[in-house]
Formats: structure tokens, sequence, C-alpha cells
């Protein structure tokens, strides 16, 4: 036969639970997830987007710099690590609040990241996340060298990685997706496709259909789930979890949800996207979807949900105030820019130590 | 003791830490079945399988950005770059990550990989398989950048850049590879990174060099003997960052009299913060003007005019003449 199709092993498949008012579409798809977790995982998408609330105003009111707001994401995020382990690795990029937040990183850290102290980067030790990866795309290829290493010591964790729409252009990821589909590496791969990279919108990105499609060219299972459908995500998450501790493999994971926000607070979306847009995608959005299947569960009432956002308000403030608390402590604290860039300080790193102590110190003494 | 080539030397070293130490893994370009383009990695995968030696896909970003994974877990990988031609895909990975992770975590996480890698012209290479840019890694906060230039010093600069805590930038002078061979003791051996080597004393005047560009410096301080009668110190620098400032400072306080030697391209390269430095630290025990004998600040002509660009012995000895004749 001088043409004939190749029987290609993978299709892609679309997963969605709930419908856009929160309704099980298919009882059978629905996760079996305990009372109790469920409750967190809703406390904790409210707590992100309040918490992201609380940052815009914060930037805005110049109390914390740039940082890129999670707004409509929380799904994404809190469904995936809700399925995973505690001692599983996260490796995120810089739009994982919710995420890392779960994981058990602290609103201080991220403020005090954000108000320019790297001290907000000083993980606690039972924490398996790496820090916030800014250049686009690198960091999946990171998470695929953690999970080799895993399976290389016959540890049964398993590494998820996030990025977004635009990394996917990125020649990191693809080179990532490679080296898992080779190496047979536990890592789950989830991008949050969140329809715009700054200014540019999806299909500019790529001519593909999809973005989950471009795990099958490595070997590897893609699917695409409703990123605003927090239970979607949980099975997805679930599912690839099993997969990837089993010994079958990576799994790309593409939810497909939208920015509501801002990319970051140095940005105006207005410039390049319509409205209509964002109202369509805010009628999605993922928490009232999943407040209303808990409803209709008797999980939660409203008067719950009062209760939890009274909650959230406090634990905010607490965290704004000690972050604010820590920052005044850090102020004066320029010359540990020296520690750390090598296990032990070059002789001719400790004399621009000295000669930067020095400057501080004749400041010191003229401003008094 | 054997005498070995450098890279029987550097394959000794590869074979013993990975012995001693199962969180040595050796990843690249054809350095499993293949042994290595220039053999260096050979044996390795029959010793410690495949799970220990890879064979990767093509992709240089991918084999520092994995091997950064596997350090961040605990693992102490070697990567291999099959030229440093092609080590600039992985660029992003090294200064964005590699060099920042211990300083972004403020210690939390370190990366602790070698980068293993062939530079130097010399062997009448394809384009783009002979040049020296040291300068970028040794440019890089957070990156350590090591050129040995003999099989001794090789085989103890890998192990000790192997047990470093910190990212390692490791260039292999190719043209030295198997140019001769020398005595390399069987049990272990290691050399401090950060610290330079004298290793040729001398009183008139101090020529400092490194990898591939060691052998002309020292042919042209041995000329120096027998035809002027002028005795020449030699530093062999080993890591380019961080620098000794110190082993080089004290060689000119004794000389007064400075040429260096490299053949990376002139303009910002090493050579101009060893002047720098001398200048800072040393100014009043200078009796000349410092030289510099290097690459010319072009793209490294392909083979057929390559000798003309490299620095000979001739340019090393004609540069330590005019220093020498400056009036004190």
């Amino acid at each position: 036969m001088p043409r004939e199709v190749i029987d290609l092993p993978y299709q892609v498949e679309y997963l969605s639970v709930l419908d856009e008012e929160g309704n099980l579409l298919d009882e059978d798809l629905e996760p079996e997830i305990p009372d109790e977790r469920l409750l967190r995982m809703h406390r904790m998408m409210l707590l992100a987007r309040r918490f992201d609330e609380r940052m815009l105003q914060l930037q805005r009111q110049g109390r914390i710099g740039t940082f890129a707001p999670i707004k409509g994401q929380e799904a994404a995020q809190i469904g995936i690590v809700a399925a995973l382990r505690e001692s599983d690795w996260m490796v995120p990029s810089f739009r994982e609040q919710a995420a890392s937040l779960w994981r058990g990183q602290s609103m201080e850290s991220f403020l005090l990241a954000y108000a320019g102290f790297y001290q907000g980067n000083e993980l606690p030790e039972d924490v398996r996340n790496l820090p916030v990866s800014v250049p686009v795309g690198t960091q999946p290829l990171h998470a695929v060298g953690l999970s080799y290493a895993m399976k290389y010591r016959g540890d049964d964790d398993v590494v998820v990685t996030f990025f977004g729409d635009g990394a996917t252009s990125e020649g990191d990821f693809h080179e990532a997706m490679n080296f898992a589909g080779v190496w047979q590496t536990p890592t789950i791969f989830v991008c949050q496709n969140n329809q715009w990279a700054i200014s540019v919108p999806r299909y500019r990105q790529t001519n593909s259909k999809t973005l989950a499609q471009k795990a099958l060219a490595y070997g590897v299972p893609g699917r695409q789930v409703d990123g605003n459908d927090v239970l979607a995500v949980y099975v997805a998450a679930e599912e690839a979890g099993e997969r990837a501790r089993s010994g079958e493999g990576p799994t790309l994971v593409e939810c497909v949800t939208y920015r509501l926000s801002l990319h970051t607070t140095a940005d105006d979306p207005t410039r390049y996207r319509e409205e209509e847009e964002v109202e369509k995608w805010q009628k999605r959005e993922p928490i009232g979807r999943f407040q209303n299947y808990l409803k209709g569960r008797d999980l939660l009432s409203d008067h719950d949900i009062e209760e939890v956002e009274r909650e959230i308000k406090a634990q905010i403030q607490d965290a704004v105030d000690r972050a604010e608390q820590r920052m005044k402590d850090l102020r004066g604290q320029e010359l540990t820019m020296f520690d750390h860039m090598y296990a032990e300080m070059p002789p001719y790193l400790q004399e621009q130590r000295d000669e930067l102590a020095a400057e501080l110190e004749a400041k010191e003494e003229s401003d008094a | 003791m054997p005498k070995m080539t450098m890279v029987d030397a550097l394959n000794t070293a590869l074979h013993q830490e990975m012995e001693k130490d199962d969180r040595v893994i050796v990843l690249g370009e054809d350095v499993g079945v293949d042994g290595g383009v220039f053999r260096v990695t050979e044996g390795l995968l029959e010793e410690f399988g495949e799970k220990r030696v890879i064979d990767t896909p093509l992709a240089e970003a991918g084999i520092v950005g994995t091997s950064i994974g596997m350090a961040l877990y605990g693992l102490r990988p070697v990567c291999e770059i099959q030229f440093s031609g092609f080590s600039y895909l992985a660029f992003q990975q090294l200064e964005a990550h590699a060099a920042r992770m211990r300083w972004r975590t403020r210690g939390a996480y370190t990366v602790p990989l070698v980068l293993r890698t062939p530079y130097s012209g010399g062997v009448r290479a394809l384009e783009h398989h002979s040049e020296s840019r040291e300068a970028y890694w040794a440019h890089t906060p957070g990156l350590k950048m090591v050129i040995p230039s003999g099989p001794r010093n090789a085989r103890a600069l890998l192990v000790s850049a192997i047990r470093d805590p910190d990212p390692v930038v490791f260039y292999e002078p190719k043209a030295v590879y198997r140019a001769f061979r020398e005595e390399v003791p069987e049990e272990e051996e290691t050399w401090p990174l950060g610290k330079a080597q004298v290793v040729r004393e001398g009183d008139d005047i101090t020529m400092i060099s490194y990898g591939a560009m060691m052998r002309p410096t020292l042919q042209a301080a041995e000329r120096l003997r027998e035809e002027d009668g002028v005795e020449a110190e030699v530093v062999d620098v080993l890591t380019i960052a961080p620098l000794d400032h110190e082993t080089l400072a004290d060689s000119v306080r004794k000389t007064g009299r400075v040429v260096i030697v490299h053949e990376a391209p002139r303009s910002l390269g090493p050579g101009a913060e060893i002047v720098a430095r001398l200048v800072e630290k040393s100014f009043w025990y200078l009796e000349a003007p410092i030289r510099r004998v290097t690459g010319y600040d072009v793209v490294i002509p392909l083979f057929a005019y390559e000798k003309a660009y490299l620095p000979s012995a001739d340019r090393v000895l004609r540069a330590a003449r005019e220093t020498l004749e400056t009036p004190a």
C-alpha cells in the first residue's frame, strides 16, 4: 500500500463535570472527594480570590510591587493540587498563588516577595514547592529532572508543573515534554490556558486546535478539561497522578480557563480585549459554580459562605499585618544580597560586601 | 603512576566518582553507547547502567534544565554538551536558574551540577567547534568556571567540580585531549576550585594563562630562559571564576611584569578582568604595561587561517620580550 494512515494511539478528550450553573453534567463523572476536602477546596479558592483582590489593592497603594493576579484561575490550581499528596513536588510559574497556598506556602511569603524582599522565597523545609519561576516556560524541565531523580530513587511521588498557554510556544516546554516522554517520568504538566499571554490571544500562539494535543507528538497523553470546573480538574489530576505513580509516565492536562484580571499589575487589558469577552467568562467563573454544587449537596449554605468570608478576611488582615511588620524588620539588611551566591563566599565578594557596608554606613552618618 | 591523556584522566575521574557516589549521574548526547564523541565517558554505560548514564535527546536546554531538576532532588548530575558552541541553547537555564537557585531561595535549594563541554581551537574542526567563550559563564554571578590544562589537573579539578556544592561549567581544551600524556596517580586527587597554580617559578616576568594556551605559554617561558637568560614565572589560572586574585597578585609583586595569554577574544575577556585587578591592587609593583596575547575580536576563522588567530609561542615570546625591554 503506497499510502496508508498511521494509527496513532491517542485522542484528545475534553472533560467537564459541572455545567455553568454548577449542576452535575454526568453523575458517573462526579469524583469521590471526602466532604471535608471539598469544603477545604472551597475555602482555599475563596481565600486565593480574596487574597488576590487584597494584593491588587496593596499594589495600587504602593505597598507591594508588581505581581500576576490569578482571578478566575482558582479551580485550575486547587483542583490539581487537591488531588495530589503533600509529599509530591510542585514546580510553578508565576501565577499559582492558589496552588501554593494549598501546599502550605504562607500569604506573608508572597507579600514579602512581591514587596521586593527575597526572604519571601525562604520556603519551609517540609513544603516541596519550587519558588516562582519568571522566565516563561523554563521550569517544566526542572520538573522532569526532579521526577527522573524520584524514579531513580524509587520514590513513588510525582511532580506537577504549571505553565500558561504562552509557554507552549517556548522551546524549553517542548524539550521538557519530549524528555518526559522518552524517560517516562512521573510528571504532570498542567497548562493553565487562560487565553491571553499579556496582549496576545491564544489563537496567535499556535495554529493547533488544542494545546493538549501538543503532548501527542511526544508520545504523551494530553487532555483538555474545563479549567473553571474544579471537579473536572480534580478528576484529570487524580487520573494523571495515578498514571504517574503506577509507572505509566507523564500526562499533559490543559485547563481551559480565563484570566479575568490583569497579566500583571503593570498591564491594561482594555488595550487589547473586549469587555464582552470578559463578561462571557465571568459567567463561567469557578467559585460560584462550585458553591452551587456544594449547596446542591447540602454541604454549604449562604450563611456558611458568609462565615468563611469573615474568617478569610481576618486571616488575610493578619497576614498583611505580619508581613508589614516583617518588612520593617528586614529594612536595612541590604548586605544579605551577598549571601547565598555560593556555598562559601569568595574573597572578592567579601571585599565587595565590605565596600557596600562602608557605603551604607557613610550614608547613615550623613542622613543622621 | 600510569601515564594518561586528558581523555583518560577525565574518564578516570568520572569512573571513580560514580563508583563512590550513587548520586552522580552522567547525561548528554552520545555519552552512553558511543562513550562521548571524544570518548570521555567510555565504559561508563557498561559499568553503571542506563539509569546513571543517559543518552539524552538532542536538546541542550533540555539536558541542562533536567540536570537542574535532578540536582534539586539531591543528585549530582554531570552533563555533557558535545561542543561548547552549542551550549548557548542552555544559557537561559544556567543563567536564570542554575546560577540563582541558591540565592533565590536563600540557601533552601541548591544546584550542584557540572556542565562538561569541550572548547578551544586547533583541531581543524567545523565552524562552532573551536571558540572559547568562557567569559560568558565567568561573567554570570553564581556559576563557577573551570578550565584544566593537562591530564593531571583535569582529573583533580573534575573530581572537585563534581563534589562542589555549586554549579560548575567545566571547559575541556579539546586541543589537549590527546596531545600528550602525563602521570596521573591512581589514588584520589583533588584541586580546590578557585585556586590558581604556579607551575614554573621565576623572578623576571609573570606569564598568566590557562587551558590549551598553557602549552605555548610554557614553551615561550622555556625559550626565554634558553635564549635570553630570563626566568619567567608561569601561573595556570585553572578556575576562571571565582578568580584567584591572590596567587596572581603575589607573583606580580615579585616580578613587576605581566603577560596574559588566552585564546578567547580580547575585549572583555578574562584577561581584561585580570589586568583590572592587578592595576587596582598591585599598581605600584608594576614596572611595565601589562600585555595581553589573545584571540582577536573576530569570529575564530575556519581552520585554514586558524593558526594565525591562536596565540602561538612566538607571539607570547614577542610580547614577553617587549614587556621585559620596557625600562622600569
